[in-house]
């Protein structure tokens, strides 16, 4: 008898209902943000002409940040990439000897603050330059070198940048020294531009995360507007402000969610729009330098924001809009 | 603590001057069925106003199931109002929710489970004879089917009070004699019932109590 009063899953009557009892508060709980969750969805859905037009809106105004963003990582990997590079080269008047040069390369190698001082006559320089830029035959057409000899100086890598900028003040002094430059100085121009369109980035990304509430709030704004008779039908039938508020709330989530994974498809296109070019400046470069994407922390800090900035923005207009609607 | 409904000396005027209710006291009994009568403009819709905590008096006293309303706070309201069962004229339904889930309104908003909702929904359903169209969107609907689902949704969480504001307003005689058998069935399993309205032959058939207001007076009761 008590086999067959057991349940297809081989259990007794008595202990399969004791499992729903236990779970039920929680099971209720979960089941109401769960079905919002999806009502919301589904109100985005009857709507989609609309809702498809705000989530475009959202992603432009999320990809165009992100993409200034992936734009100043690029550039900072490149630029830190070149940044050990610090050399001076001390142009030599033409009539320096070898001999004096390799002196004064030896002279200067002694010193402290300088880790190496190479010479390089004007004949090895002309070599040098014939095999990089390729413009051999039209060299040989020159009368004679046009290129001076030259002693590289590579500053003691600890130097901060002022220190190495006096140091090729003096170097400038040197007797034979035609004139001194610091390779450098187009470098810090560069750097002075990084950030600035960095900075430029953060104030962009800021007034256009402030886009996003405020375009989610007026598209909840509407929203509201529209449902109003039944926001007083809820309220009539004993509904709280939250139990209101919540389906408002994930259509904002949905909304910021949608947005973030258009500005990732946006950004994606981009980059594959992007490749073939950078790959062809990456081969001239040996390799140097390799795009670098948002990455999956990046992925998922966009979609993490466009959730926020989505509910910011209704939250914000939510509780104002609902307290205005009153049953009468 | 027997009457369900007390009001006692209420007055309430309305910015601008309207007086609505002057001075009207009156009880309604736990499991009493009573109809509130008058002409448009007597009154009838501010009393049940006052009830639903929709307006607040601008003096007296309104006490329901023991509790003075004046004790009621903005907050608390949403908690009062759902042991209440408000049925209106224009029945207010959501036009884009099934049967079944106008009805279950009340219940999801109080958190009920899922298996709970379903068996409460199906007897309140059949209580007003709609069980066959549950899955049936509003519009579909003919007007009387259309009370009876706002009623079966105002019975549905068992309140102890029911406020029907012209339920029939909007129905031929026929189809409101039916609603009336209705509340008077609803009256029998216990539920004290006040009915706004002013199909005044149909309540003196129907033999229940008469409150009868007159430009915020109580003629009688």
């Amino acid at each position: 008898m008590a086999e067959q009063r057991r349940g297809r899953d081989g259990r007794r009557p008595s202990q399969r209902q004791r499992i729903p009892t236990l779970a039920a508060p929680a099971q209720g709980w979960l089941g109401a943000h769960a079905r919002c969750l999806i009502e919301a969805l589904g109100r985005m859905h009857r709507r989609w002409v609309a809702s498809l037009l705000t989530v475009f809106v959202i992603g432009i105004t999320l990809a165009l940040p992100t993409g200034l963003y992936v734009l100043v990582k690029n550039l900072d990997t490149l630029s830190t990439s070149w940044q050990g590079t610090v050399q001076a080269s001390l142009y030599l008047d033409d009539d320096v000897s070898v001999e004096r040069g390799r002196t004064l390369a030896r002279r200067l190698d002694a010193r402290d603050t300088i880790d190496g001082a190479e010479y390089v006559s004007a004949e090895e320089g002309l070599e040098t330059f014939r095999e990089a830029s390729g413009f051999g035959d039209a060299l040989d057409a020159l009368p004679s070198n046009p290129l001076p000899a030259v002693v590289v100086v590579t500053p003691d890598a600890d130097m901060t940048r002022a220190a190495v900028g006096e140091l090729v003040d003096t170097l400038r002094g040197e007797t034979g020294v035609a004139r001194a430059e610091l390779d450098q100085a187009w470098l810090e121009r560069l750097f002075a531009i990084l950030s600035l369109i960095e900075r430029a980035a953060w104030v962009i990304g800021l007034l256009l995360s402030a886009a996003v509430v405020f375009i989610v709030g007026n598209t909840i704004r509407l929203d509201i507007e529209n449902r109003r008779e039944e926001i007083e039908v809820m309220k009539l039938l004993g509904a709280s402000d939250a139990f209101i508020r919540r389906p408002f709330l994930y259509s904002g989530v949905w909304y910021g969610l949608s947005g973030a994974v258009v500005a990732l498809i946006l950004l994606g296109g981009c980059f594959v729009a992007l490749a073939g070019p950078l790959g062809t400046l990456t081969r001239s470069y040996d390799g140097a330098l390799d795009l670098v994407g948002l990455g999956w922390s990046g992925g998922f800090a966009l979609l993490a924001t466009g959730i926020a900035l989505g509910w910011c923005g209704c939250a914000l207009t939510v509780n104002r809009r609902l307290a205005d609607i009153e049953p009468r | 603590m027997t009457d369900i409904v007390a009001f006692n000396h209420v007055v309430k005027r309305y910015p601008g001057g309207k007086m609505a209710l002057d001075g009207v006291s009156l009880r309604l009994a736990r499991g009493e069925m009573a109809f509130l009568t008058g002409h448009s403009g007597a009154g009838k819709s501010t009393l049940m106003k006052l009830i639903g905590l929709i307006e607040r008096p601008t003096r007296g006293q309104v006490v329901i199931n023991g509790t003075d309303l004046a004790t009621v706070r903005r907050r608390q309201i949403p908690r009062y109002r759902q042991r209440l069962g408000l049925i209106f004229q224009s029945y207010n339904l959501l036009f884009d929710r099934t049967v079944f889930d106008n009805v279950a309104l009340p219940l999801v908003i109080r958190g009920l489970g899922h298996a709970d909702i379903a068996r409460r929904v199906r007897a309140a359903l059949d209580t007003v004879g709609l069980l066959s169209h549950e899955r049936k969107f509003p519009v579909t609907l003919s007007g009387g089917e259309q009370q009876r689902v706002g009623i079966a949704r105002a019975v549905v969480d068992r309140p102890y009070l029911l406020l029907a504001d012209e339920p029939t307003g909007n129905l031929d005689p026929a189809l409101s004699a039916d609603i009336m058998r209705l509340f008077t069935r609803l009256n029998e399993t216990g539920t004290s019932i006040m009915i706004a309205t002013h199909a005044i032959d149909l309540v003196q058939r129907m033999g229940h109590r008469r409150i009868a207001l007159d430009h915020g007076h109580l003629e009688a009761g």
